[in-house]
């Protein structure tokens, strides 16, 4: 369990993020959702010390995350950029070995590891001694990602992890990554500015805005139980998709009700 | 011949390991440097002004400075050249490690890297070609800056470059030259492959490299030759001159451990202590400042040092007024007077232009400029005090007597440069010694030269002869001083050791061999 209490980060007078508190039960798929500036990748950040907090505290598994060197807790968790960040002076395989070599795997069975993500990834073993530029944008994506979750980390952070993608890729590779059989029991904090893509992957969802959570729940909740306007709005065009998508097929009622919401927006 | 081929290839090995000697301390230093700064952004400005700074500084300044701190020798030359090669180095190692992509920095951190991780895994080799490429660049600088190294009895290949310019001896300028070039070529071309390897073979050299850079580096052995009681420092023109270096080990049997050092800091070496005995110029003001001795030349192997000017005589034949005017000077400066003048300018830092005037003034020669005419005068010098304070001279005597303009082209580098100039119309006149017109222009056969047995008199009319019908220049009327070589050694040590000539500084030596 990752808990979060009073967080806030301030640069240079800048709040960047203003006293957050949640927590991430194991195993559960946390989905920080804003627009740009939100605070949402800060926050992020701090969860493994890339930034470190003005004040508050982090815990894991009940344990002060500003307790014991950095880099230790960094190998723990898994993390995914948005445009990759591999190392183009490593080969794929090198790249996914990196966390797995830090903790002093043997060399087999860092292979072994490697092949089995990128069958698990649907990459061909025969990408492992290319480098990153040899590969097109959606399979580098999937390097990353295999990169993080090497060394079977028990939670993964991830930041905009499809954003910089083409439409199709990205909806293939959110396919794969929801069916992956790897992130079953890791508990998971993404963050993105797509409303399709948290009410996708999500468990529970915090939208953020100015550096503060406005609303944490259920997708449902922040969909059908908004906490004010601002969430209200945020969903605006798309509030009707999402409303479908969430709905109980047989709940007549509540199509109905989506469909004259809607209607009525419409005029 | 074979005897300068073991020359030339001596002086390329220590030019080999001046180089490296520098360029390994420069790395050593250099690249640690270069990381901190990336660490530590507020100390980069300065660490990078100051070896930009150092950089700036001219070549033969920057030794100049090294003198008064390390003497000379091997070691201020190796710190000049270390102290060259570290801007870039430091600058390629900043720059190529800030050039590395944040994310990429991002993702080693967030992948638990620690920073020796990091940096050795990510920041270096990412950089590595840029840091390369700044150690080529050094290279090269060193390679040039270090002919230099000759200036200050370190060796190298400019001991044959700067002998060659000074005995107006191009073959010799080229014999040092063209290896030095070839070996900035060949070094930049060897540290290119490195710098283009993939990585796997980079992690081999990177093994290998330091081991062929020490190696280089011992190339470097200090110049020695005869081991004596008594250190000799002589400037690669003595040492190659027939009345030099040779005259002295063939007429008298002079054996004496020698280094090759520049005229500019020889006199202050010797004074230092650094020196025991140097090859000066009899006329040089120096000998006053420093209390040098001249040792008596009692075989008689420096012809004479007569200083007369040199004109061109399609000049002298288009200005008739200009002969007579320049000859004012004839015959009115001797030794003693030109060493006085010499020690005014050199030590107490008169300009070479107030002590011309007051010269000039004092032996009612003086008289302002005369109203301009058509006409200019190109005047050249050599780079010493007594050619400016001569030019300066010859300037007022030409514009007060005759008002025709004067152009001065002060600091031509040397004989040759001088000489060349004014055989191809780029200067009208300059004053030349009839000894270095005799030995270093003409060059006649060495019978020839015995039969002129250092005669004023002779040689002088020798030159002027050949000067007019080899080159269609005229030498005007000797100006009075002998500025001929000589043996100088500090007048306490010469005193305390009884040594007043040549003679008895090869008897002296013989007798207390180490």
């Amino acid at each position: 369990m990752i808990a979060v209490n009073n967080i806030t980060k301030t640069f240079d007078g800048y709040t960047a993020v203003d006293n957050v508190s949640f927590t991430v039960e194991e195993g559960e798929t946390l989905v920080l959702l804003g627009r740009s500036g939100s605070g949402k990748t800060t926050l992020l950040k701090m969860i493994n010390r890339l930034i470190e907090p003005s004040s508050g505290e982090i815990r894991i598994e009940g344990r002060r995350t500003q307790d014991g060197p950095p880099e230790e807790l960094r190998r723990k968790i898994g993390y995914v950029f948005q445009n990759t960040g591999l190392f183009p002076h490593y080969t794929v395989a090198g790249n996914i070995g990196i966390v797995p070599r830090l903790l002093g795997w043997d060399k087999e069975k860092i292979h072994r590891r490697a092949c089995s993500l990128m069958e698990k990834l649907g990459l061909p073993a025969t990408y492992l001694p290319s480098y990153p530029h040899q590969l097109s944008g959606g399979q580098q994506q999937r390097v990353g990602l295999a990169r993080a979750l090497a060394a079977d980390p028990p939670i993964l952070l991830m930041d905009e992890p499809f954003g910089a993608l083409d439409p199709i890729t990205r909806t293939s590779l959110q396919k794969d990554f929801k069916e992956l059989d790897e992130l079953k029991n890791k508990t998971v904090i993404l963050v993105t500015h797509d409303v399709q893509e948290a009410f996708e992957l999500a468990d529970r969802i915090c939208l953020m805005d100015k550096g503060r959570i406005i609303q944490a729940g259920k997708p449902q909740d922040l969909l059908f139980h908004p906490a004010d306007e601002y969430v209200k709005d945020f969903f605006g065009d798309q509030r009707f998709l999402l409303e479908v998508k969430m709905m109980d097929p047989s709940d007549h009622v509540a199509l109905i009700n989506a469909f004259n919401h809607f209607k009525n927006k419409g005029n | 011949m074979r005897q300068e081929s073991g020359k030339l290839l001596q002086q390329t090995l220590e030019h080999i390991g001046l180089t490296f000697i520098s360029l390994l301390v420069a790395i050593l230093i250099g690249v640690p440097l270069g990381i901190y700064i990336t660490r530590h952004t507020r100390a980069a400005g300065a660490v990078l002004g100051t070896a930009g700074v150092l950089q700036t500084i001219p070549s033969i300044a920057l030794l100049g400075f090294m003198i008064p701190l390390l003497g000379i020798g091997p070691l201020p030359a190796i710190t000049a050249l270390f102290l060259y090669a570290l801007l870039p180095i430091i600058r390629n190692t900043y720059t190529g490690i800030n050039g590395v992509d944040p994310l990429v920095k991002e993702a080693a951190v967030a992948m638990g890297m620690t920073r020796w991780q990091r940096l050795s895994k990510v920041d270096l080799p990412l950089a590595f070609p840029v840091i390369m490429a700044g150690i080529r660049t050094a290279t090269v600088i060193n390679v040039g800056v270090g002919t230099l190294a000759a200036y200050i009895a370190a060796g190298g290949l400019g001991e044959f470059i700067f002998g060659g310019i000074a005995l107006n001896n191009t073959n010799m300028i080229l014999a040092g030259a063209i290896p030095a070039a070839l070996l900035a070529i060949l070094l930049d071309f060897l540290l290119s492959l490195v710098q283009r390897m993939g990585r796997r073979k980079r992690r081999t050299a990177l093994w290998v490299l330091p081991w062929v850079f020490l190696l280089l580096s011992s190339f470097y052995m200090l110049p020695l030759g005869y081991n004596s009681r008594l250190l000799a420092g002589f400037t690669p023109e003595f040492m190659g001159r027939s009345d030099g270096d040779i005259g002295l080990r063939t007429v008298y049997g002079l054996k004496i451990r020698t280094v090759v050092i520049s005229d500019a800091v020889m006199y202050k070496a010797a004074y230092e202590k650094k020196l025991d005995v140097i090859s000066g110029y009899s006329t040089d003001g120096r000998l006053k400042t420093y209390d040098l001795l001249t040792l008596e030349d009692d075989k008689k192997i420096f012809p004479p040092y007569y200083a007369a000017p040199v004109i061109r005589k399609e000049v002298l034949e288009k200005y008739p007024m200009l002969g007579p005017v320049l000859n004012k000077l004839a015959g009115r400066i001797n030794d003693s007077i030109m060493t006085e003048l010499n020690y005014k300018v050199e030590h107490i830092g008169q300009t070479p232009e107030k002590c011309a005037r007051d010269f000039l003034a004092e032996q009612g020669l003086y008289k302002a400029p005369a109203p301009a005419v058509e006409g200019t005068i190109r005047l050249g010098s050599k780079i010493f005090p007594e050619q400016y304070i001569l030019i300066n001279m010859y300037a007022m005597l030409i514009r007060g007597y005759t008002g025709l303009q004067v152009d001065t082209k002060t600091g031509l580098g040397g004989t040759k440069i001088c000489f060349e100039a004014l055989v191809n119309n780029k200067i009208d006149m300059y004053p030349e010694y009839t000894g270095t017109a005799l030995l270093a222009i003409l060059q006649p056969a060495k019978e020839d030269v015995r039969r002129l047995g250092g005669d004023r008199d002779s040689v002088y009319n020798y030159v002027k002869a050949r000067f007019v019908k080899e080159y269609d220049l005229a030498w005007l009327d000797p100006i009075g001083f002998n500025n001929a070589y000589a043996l100088m050694m500090r007048r306490s040590q010469a005193q305390q050791l009884g040594i007043h000539s040549i003679s008895d500084l090869v008897s002296y030596l013989k007798n207390n061999k180490l």
